[in-house]
Order: C-alpha cells, then sequence, then structure tokens
C-alpha cells in the first residue's frame, strides 16, 4: 500500500491522473494487474465512486484485474502483421512457451496475447514485449527473445 | 431567449436555440420513441432509438442529443427512420432474455411497448453478448440477461443518489452495467433505495420478491399475522388497479388485506405519531441540554446507510429513533402482544412499504428487542398489488374499511411523513405545542412543504428561533452535510428522505411508465398525502388517543427507560 500512496500523492490525487496512476501501479504489482485492494485505495484517494474506476480498467485492454506474467508477450494481429505471417508468429511463440493466447506460464513468468496495431507496420510481424517491441520476426529470434527475458529475470534474482 | 425556426415533417415551428430535435418536435405533439433518454440525467444518445432523419445531413441523428440549428428540416418517421427504429430494437432484443411472459415487468416494459409500436415481430439476430446470470443476493435483484444498456440506472445512482455502485465495465459486445467486480450490492455502500428500479425500462432490477414469505405466514395457523401499511402506499397503490396517482384508497386497502387473511391490520401512520413523540422529545432534549445538534431525522433507511457509509462524523447526530416501520414491531411484539393476550413469539409482523430499503432495514442485527425481530417481512406497493391481483380481489370494486383498533388511529401528522417535509412539520407540530404548552391553531408549516431537493426555514416557537432544513434525494443530502462540515451552514433540526419526492416516489412504488409524467405523478401522489391530512380531525401526533393510552398504560412518558428499549436503536460505521 506504500507504493500505493506513493504514487497517488505523486500525481496530488488528481483525478485526471487516473490512467497514469493505474499504469504505474500495474507495472508496480510484479505480475501486470491491479490488486483489487490497490484499485479501492485509488477510487477513494481520487473520490471516485469504485465502480467507475472499475469501468475505467475493464474498458482498457491494457489493465488487468488479475495476476497476469511478468511480462506480457503481444503478437500483433492487425492486417500488416496478418499479411507477413503474424499467424505463424503466435505458433511459434505457443509452442516456444507451451500455452495458448490468453494464457500465463506455469511458472508466471510469460502471458501471451493478441493485440491490436502498435504502429510497427514497417518491421511486420511485430511483437511487444512490455514496452519493447521486435519486428521482422524468424523463430531463431523469437527464441533469443524469450531465453533473454527468462536470463534477465535469473540476473535479477541474485 | 433565441429563437429558431426549423421544420419538422413539415411543420414549422419556432424553439429556443438550446433545444434538440427531441424538445422540439413534443412542442408539436409529434412523440419520438426514447429508450435511454431521461431528461436532464440521461442524455447521452446511446440507445439511437430516436434517430431522425435532417434534410442534407448524411446518415441518421439521434434526436434526444442533437440541437436544432435554423432551417433545418427534419423527418422523424420516414421509412428509413422507421427500418433503422426497428433494426435498432431487433438488436437490442438479440442480447436481451425474452422471457417476457414470466418477467416481472411484463405489459410494464419500455422494450415491449417500442417493440409492439415499432412492429418487431421476429428477431433474425443470434444473442451475441453474455452479461452473467442473475444475482439474488441482495435485497435489489440484478438480471444483467435482461439489461439493455441503457444507462438510466447508472446516472441515477451517481447522480441522484451520490451513491455510484452499478456502472458500465468492459467495452464492446462485453459491455455490461454492474457493479465493480460483478460483486453483489450487498457488498458495497449500494443503500437500496431502489430508484434503479424505478428508473429501469426492463425487467433487469427488481426488488427481492417476499410475497411467498407472507402468504406461507398468512397460511400458518400457529401464527398471529399482522400488517402495517406505510403512508405513501395508500396514495399510490391505485395506480396498480388504474386510478389516478395519490388517489387514497385506504379503505379498500384495509379491506383488501383483511381478505387476504391477516389476523389484524394496522396503521405504520399509528407509528408514526409514536415517531414524533419520541423524536421530538429527543429533539427538545438536545436543544435544552446542550445535546448534539443538528438532530437528523433517522425514519428512511436509504438515508441512514448512506450515512453510515460515507458520513461517519454525523451519525451522532441521527436521531436514535427507531424508524416508524420498526417501531411498530417493537410495539406490536411487545405491547400489543400484551394488551391481546397472545405470545410475542406467535406475531409475525409484515410492512407494506414504498420502500425496497426497508427490507434491508427489517434485517439489521440490531433491529430486535429480546431476540425477536421487529419487522419479519417486508413487502412493497408493488408486491401487494401483486397478491391482490393473484388472490382474485378486484380491488376497485372493494368497499372501504377501517383499521384495527389499538395501533390503527392517526393523525395528519402521522399522514404526511410520506412525503419530503412531512416529517419536520409533523415535528414542528408537536414540538411548537409543546415548547407553548398551547394547542396551536396554525400548523400548516408551507415553508417546509414543496419538491425542491434542498429547503431551508426559520420557524420561531415561543421565541425560539429553529433553523430548519428539508433534504430529499442523497446527493442532496451530501450537498447539504458538506456545507455544515465546511461551516457554511448550520441548523437545529434536519430531515433527510433517500428519495427525491420522498416515500411516495420510494423505490418500491408502482413503476410510472411514462417517465416524461414522473414528476406529475408525484405531485399529485403528495397532493393525496396533503389530503389526507386536511381531512383528519386530529393533526397533531400527541394527540392521537391510541398513542396517549399506549404511554399511559405501557411506557410511561417519551423517552422513558422502556420507550428506550422498544423505540430507540444505534448506527454502525461502514
Amino acid at each position: 500500500m506504500e507504493k500505493v500512496r506513493e504514487v497517488l500523492s505523486r500525481y496530488g490525487n488528481q483525478k485526471e491522473s487516473l490512467i497514469q496512476i493505474m499504469l504505474e501501479l500495474q507495472q508496480l504489482s510484479g505480475n501486470n494487474y491491479l490488486p483489487a485492494e490497490w484499485v479501492a485505495a485509488v477510487s477513494e484517494a481520487l473520490q471516485m465512486p469504485l465502480s467507475k474506476v472499475y469501468g475505467v480498467i475493464t474498458f482498457y485492454a491494457m489493465f488487468n484485474t488479475s495476476p497476469k506474467g511478468k511480462f506480457i508477450v503481444e503478437v500483433c494481429k492487425s492486417g500488416p502483421c496478418h499479411v507477413s505471417g503474424a499467424e505463424n508468429v503466435l505458433c511459434m511463440l505457443e509452442e516456444e512457451l507451451g500455452i495458448k493466447a490468453g494464457e500465463t506460464t506455469c511458472d508466471g513468468i510469460f502471458t501471451l496475447q493478441l493485440s491490436s496495431c502498435f504502429g510497427a507496420c514497417d518491421i511486420a510481424p511485430a511483437i511487444k514485449v512490455g514496452e519493447s517491441v521486435y519486428g521482422n520476426l524468424t523463430r531463431e529470434k523469437l527464441k533469443d527473445i524469450i531465453v533473454s527475458y527468462r536470463e534477465g529475470l535469473k540476473y535479477a534474482k541474485c | 431567449m433565441e429563437m429558431i425556426n426549423i421544420k419538422i415533417d413539415g411543420l414549422d415551428v419556432s424553439v429556443p436555440k438550446s433545444a434538440t430535435i427531441l424538445q422540439a418536435a413534443r412542442q408539436l405533439q409529434i412523440e419520438i420513441p426514447t429508450l435511454c433518454y431521461m431528461k436532464g440525467l440521461n442524455e447521452v444518445g446511446s440507445c439511437r432509438i430516436c434517430v431522425v432523419e435532417v434534410e442534407g445531413w448524411r446518415g441518421l441523428h439521434p434526436a434526444c442529443v442533437t440541437k436544432v440549428s435554423e432551417g433545418l428540416s427534419v423527418k422523424t418517421s420516414s421509412s428509413t427512420v422507421r427500418e433503422s427504429r426497428k433494426n435498432i430494437l431487433e438488436l437490442i432484443m438479440a442480447n436481451h432474455d425474452r422471457e417476457c411472459l414470466s418477467c416481472p415487468r411484463n405489459q410494464n416494459c419500455e422494450l415491449q411497448k417500442l417493440c409492439n409500436e415499432m412492429g418487431v415481430e421476429a428477431v433474425p439476430y443470434e444473442k451475441r453478448a453474455d452479461r452473467g446470470t442473475i444475482d439474488k443476493s441482495s435485497y435489489i435483484v440484478r438480471d444483467p440477461g435482461k439489461c439493455v444498456l441503457c444507462g438510466r440506472c447508472a446516472a441515477v445512482c451517481s447522480d441522484i443518489q451520490n451513491v455510484g455502485v452499478i456502472n458500465y465495465a468492459h467495452r464492446g459486445a462485453h459491455t455490461s452495467v454492474t457493479t465493480p467486480y460483478g460483486d453483489s450490492l450487498s457488498e458495497h455502500s449500494c443503500i437500496n433505495c431502489g430508484q434503479c428500479i424505478k428508473i429501469c425500462p426492463v425487467g433487469a432490477l427488481q426488488e427481492r420478491d417476499d410475497t411467498g414469505k407472507v402468504w406461507n405466514a398468512v397460511e400458518d395457523n400457529e401464527l398471529h399475522v399482522v400488517v402495517q401499511t406505510a403512508p405513501a402506499v395508500r396514495v399510490a397503490l391505485g395506480e396498480e388497479f388504474g386510478m389516478q396517482p395519490g388517489t387514497d384508497v385506504e379503505g379498500k386497502m384495509v379491506t383488501a388485506l383483511k381478505r387476504l387473511g391477516f389476523d389484524r391490520v394496522f396503521d405504520t401512520n399509528f407509528s408514526a405519531d409514536l415517531t414524533i413523540m419520541e423524536e421530538g422529545t429527543e429533539l427538545l432534549n438536545r436543544l435544552n441540554n446542550g445535546g448534539r445538534l443538528p438532530l437528523i431525522t433517522s425514519c428512511s433507511p436509504g438515508w441512514i446507510k448512506f450515512c453510515e457509509h460515507n458520513y461517519h462524523d454525523f451519525i451522532d447526530n441521527l436521531s436514535s429513533c427507531k424508524s416508524p416501520q420498526q417501531m411498530f414491531g417493537a410495539v406490536a411484539k411487545s405491547y400489543y402482544a400484551h394488551k391481546a393476550g397472545i405470545d410475542a413469539k406467535k406475531v409475525f409482523v409484515v410492512s407494506v412499504m414504498p420502500c425496497t430499503a426497508k427490507k434491508f432495514e427489517a434485517d439489521r442485527e440490531e433491529l430486535k428487542v429480546d431476540g425477536l425481530r421487529d419487522v419479519d417481512a417486508v413487502i412493497t406497493t408493488r408486491e401487494l398489488a401483486k397478491m391482490i391481483k393473484q388472490s382474485g380481489i378486484q380491488f376497485a370494486e372493494l368497499p372501504d374499511s377501517g383499521f384495527d383498533s389499538l395501533m390503527g388511529v392517526s393523525t395528519g401528522a402521522g399522514a404526511i411523513f410520506g412525503n419530503t417535509g412531512g416529517v419536520m412539520e409533523a415535528a414542528l407540530r408537536t414540538v411548537a405545542d409543546l415548547l407553548t404548552a398551547k394547542d396551536l391553531n396554525d400548523i400548516e408549516y408551507t415553508s417546509v412543504r414543496g419538491m425542491e431537493g434542498i429547503r431551508e426555514a426559520n420557524v420561531v416557537i415561543n421565541g425560539m428561533d429553529l433553523r430548519v432544513a428539508v433534504v430529499n434525494g442523497t446527493a442532496n443530502a451530501s450537498k447539504l452535510l458538506d456545507k455544515i462540515r465546511s461551516g457554511e451552514a448550520a441548523y437545529h433540526f434536519i430531515e433527510v428522505m433517500a428519495c427525491p419526492g420522498g416515500c411516495v416516489n420510494g423505490g418500491g412504488q408502482p413503476i410510472i411508465m411514462d417517465k416524461s409524467a414522473a414528476e406529475e405523478v408525484k405531485r399529485m401522489r403528495i397532493e393525496g398525502i396533503y389530503g389526507i391530512d386536511r381531512d383528519r380531525e386530529l393533526r397533531k401526533s400527541h394527540k392521537n388517543p391510541e398513542i396517549k393510552e399506549m404511554y399511559e398504560e405501557y411506557m410511561d412518558n417519551p423517552g422513558s427507560h422502556k420507550a428506550h428499549q422498544l423505540l430507540h436503536t444505534h448506527y454502525v460505521k461502514r
């Protein structure tokens, strides 16, 4: 809750900053989601009904109300990526991670999901992991990306 | 006011510049159908039923939110418009659980009416949205499968009541009107006022049905079932049987209740008089002994729960008096049982209330005496009408009967509890007599009457300057309490009723299908109540002979130890 209070006070408990506050909190959660107690605390601090805040966080696809993986892997499903083989990218990722789109790996590290266009059409097919965008993908490249996140995590742990 | 000339369906009309096409059409008595539109409350243009064609404009436009401009030419019922409206209805119907025959709003449903008028004969689309299953876990039952996403309930909940416990969530085909996380309303700050039920165009919101419980009690020979009827029920019940709003059907209602099998038919107006005895005494005590002021009334259970959730610093301002419903139950199971020689455990108290929050109130843990619940079952005006219809009673043809004695006599002061300003006026009538030790003739406190959300008045009684306020609708209560908190305003006595207009417009009252007539219906019901008051021989609570008799025989004086045991309560911070 300390983290929540810090973020809220940095934004001066401004209603207008709801989305930025929620984005930061989701990052801080470690599981890419907004715990219900945090959402309630934000609603109280911003003096907005909980139902309204809940409405906002369920409207935007980027917010999650239940725990997700540490990293969210998003596969672009829009036109340019589609024609450049996004379908194959999804299959490869599903194989590599052992999960289907919408699921989270049992070690809680990755969540795989589909996304609308995030503006990386020039390097289609593209994916996003967290805030980083990767394009011109091949099976090898995908493997390396996934491994780098797994490795990075090990690093962070020690 | 700047006026603008436009043409609607070939007719010329001059309307204010700020008008919408819908308003302009209504000026010409051209009725454009609406569904999500609620004047001044929900003007969002989301359902699209009100679409019209405007010459020279591309596409169709929602009349409820499209402003007029000079020279506009509008067609409100071209074949394109009619086809579109029908198509929109078909799409709404595709996602609507069409259980019309078993729906509590059958024949009283705005969607049904629109489909009938627009000639919807079949629904050619498949259901796409799954909005969840019916939630019966609270006093207000939500059936998301019937929700048409008009948003009227969410608007009334947040804007009129400042509760905001339901709102839109999710998006696209998954959009729903729901509580946070789809929880039960009971888990959140819902005050059970039922204003959402009244504004819902379909059967997506309903009160918990307690008629079964009442039928069982009535048919149980072991039980002695007594019923009480709230002041506002008798001026609205007739509407369910085709009578004018505000018609006083007290006599017919009593006859109907007797025929339904209740052992005794008593009046909540009697216990409203009792409330005044206790609350008037409490006010005088607080005024004379430096008690906490302002004293705030506690009759409205929606308001009480609102205060318990949102205004912890005002809990000690609430009158410790139980509401008339609960006072009635407490004396029915003590004084009445004693006088009638009946075992109190066998007395089953049923209330007929204009209110859905009364169901919650009856279940409150602290509202019992010696382990016996004050009130055992609460039904709304609508539920009573349903029971009368089920039993085949021809209500309109019934002869009049009077309430049973011991707890059946009431004064005009008890009657006016049913509308905003009534509790205040009833209290002032008694307090003024007590302070002056006279039987004053001037008893109509018109300064506290009316329909405005917040009314203030200065009342001078025996040289004492009383500053009072009357509030209806909990958003208005918020406004007033915020002012008191900030020191902008100060009062001695405040009446709060959770519902706009007071109990006459409670969440349990007959549904008003034509929402544009809602204000007028409210006014007529209030007029009906003041009519009852005017016609009563006794118009001051302390003149009620049955009340006097009860104090003399059973409770000594108002505020006595016994009275406190039976008639007072406490509140919790939620």
